[in-house]
């Protein structure tokens, strides 16, 4: 077949994602029911205990944040992952959820009559409406197209947000009050830790939702569809159908987590809609790795993390996070989850202990030269943009003077020893790692 | 009449300043078949560098030098970043050059900072040409429309009669033919990319003393551009320009005309509903051009992909 649009490297314009590492009937092996049930009695669990360990209010407001997070990046990986949809435009699918919600919020009649418990239900719904209504159209292709439009539908609804002021509020946004909702067996959710349990047991309800979704025939369509949508239409299925059903789910998720949003925040503006937002949540997906399942929920509790703590430590943070993002990119398009799953067959041969040693020469210069790294970084921060005459800053612990030769000096020896002796251990893991990835003989 | 004609102006020097962009971007799409995302990011820079150079040696200099640097930065990141991702296809291509533009964006603040810079319209040029019934035009806005129109002129010249030109133009479409006659595809890629970020950097040299030089100046800019060349078909060097001068009339004849939906609606027989302050669509009604003017290209774009998926120009059917 001669194809016109084929590059130079042979890759189609329409190919889609193909960076699960991983041979895909890895991923389709047949699992006991104990190990299919397990990590879910596990997350519960965790989800249940979490506020048990981590009392303070700030904890549990990073918690919600996480679980909203989670919520919204499984969601945006029906697509981007599942689907091979590339969206630059999917805040608005949450946030036009989130908005319902608050409007609902302040339908005091209407509110009252029903539990809070099941609200992020109408958020999922207009979220599907909207995906219902752009869907008819966007997911005629996939590949570039797909992403033009959602970026075009994406720029148009947030800037929208200032016009509409009807339903979006103009530059202050809506507010609401959770509180005039029923009471839910005695639970008015006036407390941070009443409004964490039900964000808790929305995620995992939405989680398993979204994993069954991927184990029905719809879903396993998805799949075929993303790898080679020619060959599912020559089985009688339509690609266009398909991705219409995976667009509208995710919609109705991303929905619901807004909705959440709404309830756990009181207050939604522009910001819930606008591109920087649709970019995070691609991040944190891709962060997380687009080619497992659980992949988007160890990007949303990695990046909130990093988010929340880096953030109060440095104004660099942004910076921090695009660099780890591009060198996922780069280096681990699997990401997270990809690195994390590398490893199972060294574990199934049993040779796991032969690179604890390997690992920790390799890794931990290395970490020690990125943050000496860091350190410069953040000296050269403080060197340019401090006030004048403000020279002592306080970095790891230690406070010194930037204007002097000393700090840059250590910090500098500190970042080239560090990644040279991890540059120099590399080959050495390499070779452990190819030892311990063969199937018998070795020591 | 006279408005008409300043308008025509304005809108000129937009769709120029935006034509040097997507022409730039959409050579790369063709090269490449990947959008590239932090295009903008490298007009930002071009702007910023010339703003440094031009502290030291003046406007010029940085007009000459500036967009130099930003070319061969975009070359590397075609060597080391891109030509890395394409193995893995084209998603993760266009997540790598939004994570580009991410990191630019932070880069800029971290060493320029979050202020808008001093970068001023050099004196040479800061006067006013001439002036239409009262609206003056400075000479700066004549000068860009001169330097965007020689960059046209030029690229048409090596693309379409030049060897070289013939040879990118080949290695566009029949890379492995243009490979297996003996040149050196990846590079000529290589060259391509460098060039179309230098013409971004020109544009940001230009531009950075009109529109300001700031960290979110990609930002404003970029997703424009790529609305600008899916309108144009993605791909096509005329349609870029044609859909840049579009959007550059359109959204200044918007700004500059308050045209309220309301007399629109009652002019084709639909009357003003009573109590319109209690109305639901009370903002529909109160919609005025200047308000929408940003986001009508966002509106054409949607438009375009739903009835004319290949643009105006494009002959590809993604």
């Amino acid at each position: 077949m001669s194809d016109p649009t084929t590059d130079v490297k042979g890759a189609r314009p329409d190919e889609q994602i193909t960076t699960d590492p991983t041979d895909p009937s890895q991923r389709m092996r047949m699992q006991t029911p104990m190990m299919t049930v397990a990590p879910w009695v596990i997350a519960i669990l965790i989800l249940m205990f979490l506020p048990l360990v981590f009392t303070n209010n700030s904890a549990l407001t990073i918690m919600n944040q996480m679980s909203i997070t989670i919520i919204f990046a499984l969601a945006y990986n029906m697509l981007l992952g599942q689907g091979g949809m590339l969206s630059f435009g999917h805040a608005v699918y949450a946030g036009v959820g989130g908005f319902a919600c608050m409007h609902i919020m302040n339908m005091s009649d209407f509110f009252a009559s029903f539990p809070l418990v099941i609200l992020p239900l109408f958020g999922g719904l207009f979220g599907m409406g909207l995906a219902l209504i752009v869907g008819s159209f966007s997911t005629r292709s996939a590949g570039t197209v797909f992403a033009m439009i959602s970026l075009g539908v994406g720029e148009l609804i947030a800037a929208s947000s200032v016009i509409v002021v009807a339903f979006f509020g103009g530059e202050e946004g809506v507010s609401g009050d959770r509180t005039y909702a029923q009471p839910f067996f005695g639970v008015e959710f006036l407390q941070q830790i009443e409004v964490y349990y039900l964000t808790a047991a929305w995620v995992i309800v939405s989680a398993l939702l979204m994993f069954l979704w991927s184990r029905t025939p719809v879903g396993r369509m998805a799949n075929a569809v993303r790898d080679n949508p020619e060959r599912a239409e020559f089985l009688g299925y339509s690609a266009r159908w398909v991705r219409f059903y995976s667009f509208v789910a995710s919609g109705f998720f991303a929905g619901i987590a807004g909705g959440l949003f709404a309830i756990n925040y009181e207050i939604l503006t522009e910001e819930n809609l606008n591109t920087t937002s649709s970019g995070v949540i691609l991040l944190v997906t891709f962060l997380g790795g687009v080619g497992f399942f659980f992949g988007p929920i160890i990007g949303a509790v990695v990046f909130t993390l990093v988010q929340t703590v880096l953030s109060l430590q440095t104004e660099l943070w942004a910076f921090y996070a695009g660099s780890l993002f591009l060198a996922t990119v780069m280096f681990f398009p699997g990401g997270l989850a990809g690195l994390i799953m590398m490893h199972v067959p060294v574990f199934k041969l049993g040779k796991a202990g032969h690179l604890v040693m390997p690992y920790l020469k390799t890794l931990i210069p290395a970490a020690i030269g990125i943050l000496g790294l860091a350190a410069l970084v953040e000296m050269t921060f403080h060197f340019r943009h401090a006030a004048t005459g403000d020279n002592e800053m306080t970095l790891f612990w230690t406070t010194f003077d930037t204007h002097s030769l000393l700090p840059w000096l250590i910090a500098g020896a500190v970042t080239i020893i560090g990644l040279g002796i991890a540059r120099a251990t590399a080959p050495d893991l390499k070779e452990a790692w190819n030892e311990a990835n063969m199937a018998g003989g070795g020591a | 009449m006279d408005l008409i004609l300043v308008n025509l102006i304005d809108g000129l020097v937009t769709g120029l300043l935006l034509f040097m962009l997507s022409a730039g971007l959409t050579l790369i799409f063709s090269m490449m078949g990947v959008l590239n995302f932090a295009h903008a990011s490298f007009y930002m820079l071009g702007a910023y560098f010339a703003y440094q150079i031009s502290l030291a040696l003046g406007f010029w200099m940085g007009l000459l030098i500036a967009p130099l640097i930003v070319g061969v930065i975009g070359a590397g990141v075609e060597r080391y970043g891109l030509r890395r991702v394409h193995q893995y296809g084209h998603v993760p291509e266009l997540i790598f050059t939004f994570g580009l533009a991410l990191l630019i964006e932070e880069l800029v603040q971290f060493i320029w900072g979050k202020n808008q810079m001093a970068y001023n319209v050099p004196e040479v040029l800061d006067f006013t040409a001439f002036a239409i019934s009262g609206n003056s035009i400075p000479a700066f806005k004549v000068f860009m429309i001169f330097v965007s129109v020689a960059i046209f002129i030029g690229l048409l010249f090596v693309l379409t009669k030049t060897r070289v030109g013939m040879i990118i133009q080949a290695a566009l479409s029949y890379p492995r033919t243009v490979e297996a006659l003996g040149h050196n595809v990846p590079l000529i890629f290589m060259g391509v990319f460098g060039v179309g970020t230098a013409l971004a950097g020109v544009a940001g040299v230009i531009a950075g003393p009109v529109l300001g030089t700031f960290p979110g100046m990609a930002f404003v800019l970029g997703s424009i551009v790529f609305v600008t060349i899916v309108i144009g078909g993605l791909g096509s060097l005329w349609g870029a320009l044609v859909a840049s001068l579009l959007i550059g009339w359109i959204t200044t004849f918007a700004k500059s005309y308050n045209i309220e939906m309301e007399s629109i609606l009652n002019a084709i027989g639909i009357s003003t509903p009573e109590n319109l302050s209690d109305n639901p669509l009370r903002d529909f009604w109160a919609l005025t051009s200047p308000q929408i003017a940003d986001i009508l290209p966002y509106i054409l774009m949607v438009l375009i992909l739903i009835f004319r998926p290949q643009g105006l120009f494009g002959k590809r059917d993604s």
